[in-house]
Order: C-alpha cells, then sequence, then structure tokens
C-alpha cells in the first residue's frame, strides 16, 4: 500500500498527488497521442466522438454530481454550442475566434436559464429542465434564419492551422486536446472555493448558506459552468455529424447524458470519461447484438432506449458509485489484500438526518 | 451596549407563536446559554438570528447594527457563525474540505483566476489552509483530516462542525445543543474548549444545551424559555433557584 509522506501544504493542492500518478497519466497521454498510428479513420472517429461526449460528461457531472442539481435537458446546451459554432463558421469567422465565443455564449445561456429554473428543486427541477430540452428543440426548429429550421444547417470545414476538419486524425487531436483542457479546467474549478462551493450545495444547502455561499448565485454559476463544457463539446459534435438537424438534439441525447454520468460513477471525473467509453461504444454493442437475437426481438426499433433504460436502472439500484466506484473497489482491494472487507464501501445509515435545523 | 441584542422578536406559524415578544442581550467575551424544554423555541431563536426564519416582528442588533434585513449568506460575513442541532456537515467531502468551506467568505479569487488556477489562487488555498490547520490543532482532528465525514463517528463530526464553524473566523458563535450524543469524556472536554474559546480566541458564544450539570460549569449566565416567553434569565445559580423554571421542568 502507498503511503504518502505529506510535508508541504502544496502537496494537498497539486493535482498529481504522488509520482504513481504523473507517470501513468502521462502514459495515457502518450498512448492517446500515438493512437493514429495504429487505429484506421474509424475508430478515430469512434474515439473522437467519446472525447466529446466526455466534455459534455464533464459539464453535466459539475451540475449534477457536484451541485446535486438534476438535467434531463443538457442536449440543449449541445445545440446551442453545435448552432452558434456553426453559424459563426457560415459567417466566416476562423475557428479559433469561434470557440471562445461559443464557450461564453452557452455560459451566458446557461445563466439566463439557471437564474429562473433554480429556484425549484427536486422533481419541479427535473420536470423543468426536461421541458427545457423539448422547448430548446422548437425554438430550433423555428429560429429559421438562425438554425436553417428543418432543413438543417450544414457545418463549414474550414482549414485551421493549415489542416482541414475532413482529416480525421487532425480532427482527434483537436478533440483529444479540448478533452485534456476541458479536464483542466473542472479540475481547477473543483479544487479551488466555487468548486467546494458546489459540493457544499449539494451536501447541505442549510450549512453553505450560513459558511456564506450565496445559494442562488452559485447554483446559476454552476448551470453556466456546466453550459460553457456542454456548449464546447456541441461546438465540436458540429463538426463531428457536420449537418445539424433539430432533432439530432433530442430528449433521447440529454437521456444519453445521464445515463454517461450514472454509469460513469457521479461525483468523479474519471467516471466522465469511463461513461462517455461506455455510452460511445453501446449503440455499437448493441447493433451487433442484434444480429444474435430472435428476429422477432432484435429487429425492434425502440431496442436501444429500452436497453439504456434498463442499464440506467441496473447501475443506480446495483453500482450506485458507477464504473469509477467498481474501480475504486478494486483498487483498494489490491491495496488491502488480504484484508479487504466488503463492508469498507457500504453506506452506513444515518439516523440523525431530519429536515429540522 | 452589548454586543448582540434581540428585541422584542416574535416568530409566528400561523397561529402558533414559537418566540412571543423575547428581548435579550450578550454582552463581549460571554457564555450565554439558553436553556428551556422541547418545544420552548430555542432552534427557532438560532434559525432567526441566523436568517433562515423570518422573525414576524422585532429586530436584531449585531455590534450596533440592525441584522433583521441581512441576507442569510451574509450572515457569517458579519462574524456570526453557528453549528446546527441534527449536524449539517457535507457528508461525501473530507474533514479538511468542510473546514475549508469555513473560509469561503474570504474568497477573493474570482471564476476565471480559479479555471487557470493563477498563482494567487494558490497562494489563496495556502492563506486558508493556515487557518484551518490551527483551528485543527486548536480541536485536536489531526488524524481525520482526509477521512470522509460518512465514516467518522458521531462525536468526531460534532467537533468538525465546530470546528467548521470556528474557521469563518467568528466573533459570535451560536452551538445548537453542543454536548447531545456525546460521551461523559467527550462532554468533559467540550466543557474545556468552549472556556478556550471563550478566553484564548475571544468569542462570545451563545449556546442551546440541555445538559444542566454542563450548563452550570460553563455558562456565565443562562437564558430559561417556555411556549416561546422568557420564563427567567441571570446567573446560573439564580435560574437553579428559580420557582417557575423548576415548575416548567418538574412541573410540580
Amino acid at each position: 500500500m502507498r503511503f504518502i509522506f505529506k510535508t508541504k501544504y502544496s502537496q494537498d493542492i497539486n493535482i498529481a498527488k504522488h509520482n504513481g500518478d504523473r507517470f501513468w497519466y502521462s502514459l495515457l497521454i502518450l498512448i492517446m497521442t500515438a493512437l493514429p498510428l495504429v487505429l484506421d479513420d474509424f475508430y478515430l472517429g469512434e474515439i473522437s466522438y467519446i472525447c466529446i461526449l466526455s466534455i459534455a460528461g464533464i459539464g453535466l457531472m459539475i451540475l449534477s454530481g457536484y451541485t446535486g442539481l438534476a438535467s434531463l435537458g443538457h442536449a440543449a446546451f449541445l445545440g446551442v454550442g453545435a448552432y452558434t459554432h456553426a453559424f459563426l463558421l457560415t459567417n466566416g469567422i476562423p475557428f479559433y475566434a469561434s470557440i471562445p465565443i461559443v464557450i461564453i455564449v452557452s455560459f451566458l445561456v446557461g445563466a439566463a436559464i439557471g437564474i429562473p429554473i433554480l429556484r425549484l428543486t427536486g422533481m419541479y427541477l427535473a420536470i423543468a429542465t426536461l421541458a427545457l430540452g423539448f422547448i430548446a428543440e422548437h425554438v430550433f426548429i423555428k429560429w429559421e434564419h438562425f438554425t436553417g429550421g428543418n432543413r438543417g444547417l450544414p457545418v463549414p470545414q474550414p482549414e485551421f492551422l493549415g489542416m482541414s476538419f475532413y482529416d480525421s486524425v487532425f480532427f482527434y487531436y483537436v478533440c483529444l486536446l479540448f478533452l485534456i483542457a476541458a479536464m483542466f479546467a473542472a479540475i481547477n474549478i473543483l479544487r479551488s472555493p466555487t468548486g467546494r462551493a458546489f459540493v457544499a450545495i449539494r451536501d447541505s444547502e442549510i450549512a453553505a448558506q450560513s459558511l456564506g455561499v450565496n445559494l442562488g448565485l452559485y447554483k446559476a454559476l454552476s448551470f453556466a459552468i456546466s453550459g460553457a463544457f456542454t456548449g464546447l463539446a456541441g461546438a465540436l459534435l458540429a463538426h463531428y455529424i457536420g449537418y445539424l438537424a433539430p432533432d439530432i438534439f433530442n430528449i433521447f441525447l440529454s437521456l444519453t447524458l445521464l445515463l454517461l454520468i450514472v454509469v460513469g460513477g457521479m461525483g468523479s471525473l474519471h467516471g466522465t470519461v469511463f461513461g462517455a467509453i461506455f455510452v460511445g461504444f453501446l449503440p455499437q454493442l448493441i447493433a451487433i447484438c442484434r444480429d444474435y437475437l430472435p428476429s422477432s426481438i432484435g429487429s425492434q426499433p425502440g431496442l436501444e432506449p429500452m436497453l439504456f433504460g434498463l442499464i440506467l436502472v441496473f447501475f443506480i439500484l446495483y453500482e450506485p458509485l458507477g464504473i469509477y466506484g467498481r474501480w475504486m473497489k478494486i483498487k483498494l482491494f489490491f491495496e488491502l489484500f488480504p484484508t479487504y472487507k466488503r463492508q469498507t464501501f457500504k453506506k452506513q445509515k444515518v439516523f440523525t438526518k431530519s429536515d429540522r435545523v | 451596549m452589548s454586543l448582540f441584542e434581540v428585541k422584542n422578536i416574535t416568530v409566528a406559524f400561523g397561529g402558533v407563536k414559537a418566540l412571543n415578544d423575547v428581548s435579550f442581550g450578550v454582552d463581549k467575551g460571554e457564555i450565554f446559554t439558553i436553556i428551556g424544554p422541547n418545544g420552548a423555541g430555542k432552534s427557532t431563536l438560532f434559525n432567526v438570528i441566523s436568517r433562515i426564519y423570518e422573525p414576524s416582528k422585532g429586530e436584531i442588533y449585531f455590534e450596533n447594527q440592525n441584522i433583521s434585513k441581512t441576507k442569510p449568506h451574509n450572515i457569517s460575513k458579519l462574524g456570526i457563525a453557528r453549528t446546527f442541532q441534527n449536524l449539517e456537515l457535507f457528508e461525501n467531502a473530507t474533514v479538511l474540505q468542510n473546514l475549508l468551506l469555513g473560509r469561503h467568505i474570504y474568497k477573493k479569487t474570482n471564476i476565471l483566476s480559479e479555471v487557470f488556477f493563477t498563482p494567487s489562487a494558490r497562494k489563496q488555498e495556502h492563506e486558508y489552509r493556515l487557518k484551518v490547520e490551527e483551528v485543527i490543532d486548536f480541536l485536536d482532528l489531526q488524524h481525520y483530516r482526509d477521512t470522509l465525514i460518512n465514516g467518522l463517528p458521531y462525536g468526531v463530526r460534532k467537533n468538525v462542525e465546530l470546528a467548521r464553524a470556528l474557521c469563518t473566523d467568528p466573533k459570535l458563535l451560536l452551538l445548537d445543543e453542543p454536548s447531545s450524543g456525546l460521551t461523559n469524556e467527550e462532554t468533559i472536554d467540550l466543557g474545556f474548549w468552549i472556556k478556550d474559546i471563550q478566553s484564548l480566541l475571544g468569542i462570545t458564544i451563545i449556546m442551546i444545551e440541555h445538559d444542566m450539570s454542563f450548563v452550570n460549569k460553563v455558562s456565565d449566565r443562562i437564558l430559561a424559555l417556555n411556549y416561546g416567553k422568557i420564563l427567567a434569565s441571570g446567573l446560573p445559580e439564580q435560574i437553579k433557584n428559580n420557582a417557575d423554571v423548576k415548575q416548567a421542568y418538574m412541573g410540580e
């Protein structure tokens, strides 16, 4: 078992807690950089898509996993990002200028929606965000000047640094770079006072308030930050799809994002990547399984959403900490071997909780 | 002039008056205890002070400033910290993170400097940590820094909540039943700590408490409430021998 001897406060602040961290994460980045040497275009495209999903997942994770606010309409932000990006590119704004504008626009949209909507809590908030998803979809259909309506909007694929977005290797590197940047940004937010305030709101609003956290402000901020990350993912998604239509940003995409964070593990940034890998490959897996199922089941059109729902329920019931939680358990098993106890992760019943303060 | 003053506070929930025309003052450096049977309105009083409940009538003054209209999240900035009757800790965070939240009111960084974690953000973290370490040393929490609250025994959790309140560097500390659920030894320790908070840190304390021997040991003055009204207030001996208080507790 590794024992970290702490002699400086910086050791608690730094991202990498020990040399092992540094080694493994550098190795991971190295492998990811070298992937285009081994994989063909199809798989690179898939992994680019997973990177995009991860960025969107980070957005939703900050909102739901860390601030404890549910959102069932996050595809709206993907849509805002994608349409804004496509609109800007169509009007001749270069890629490097468009991305920051997209981030700012989605941040502001998040704040504007967040301020009224976050007066609601729990179930009501979930319903309101669900409605938000539907409203956004309709706005994308009706606001033809901006979105092209049901005809759709082709996404220009401009040259950037002398490379084209049609080149899947280049696009893969762009996505990977943005994922790494987004990851660092999220880690930085979470290790600073704002991130702690989010966690405080999740665990006890009343205590957060009495410690000086402005609930309205920080909830709106969380929504805005979440919107900014998801908007960025939307901009990249626009390049990935190449042609935007309103029905891409439907409820099913929102639920995919929700599935992503639940399967990955609520309240962990690792979870967003694990979850993205899972939901990224799941449709392929289901497509393969269809061939082996009896045709009466295999050719059913609603098979995919049904399986998504089933998996969501399965994870909430049997692995509430998600894939990342399972990974932690396996790691601890080997660290403590042979003294690991299953009870370590059992949730303790709390008898002192009540609504009285 | 007192440090803290409550003037004619009335809180009504529908027809029930949880507090009825309550007035008292607390001097700087005092340990002021509020006692009373269940439902007397003690916790309601605390919730009015920390602005969770809106009083129907009356005013609250802190350092000669009327705080009856202050926003709840600004109360701690004035220098009033509190603990809760039923522990309101951040369960899925470590002790250290809980305590660092106590420094939230001193936050100077904005979201941009946090996204890039600029040197100023790092410096601020160091400053937070220095104060937190002081409190950790004061309350003997060294063993628990990196433990999740989930896995801590009740007594330690109580202690962490007290520590979190101290991290805000308050002038006035509101303790809601600090000794409930503690063992005998823990209660004795708590008594010493409360005395130390008063004498070493110079913090004024208002405390709600049921354990009368503990109350008599630490308090300078006592206020007895019943059914939202003040029964008596004065020195511990006076309260002990007060006929109304005996009546409320024993029911002669």
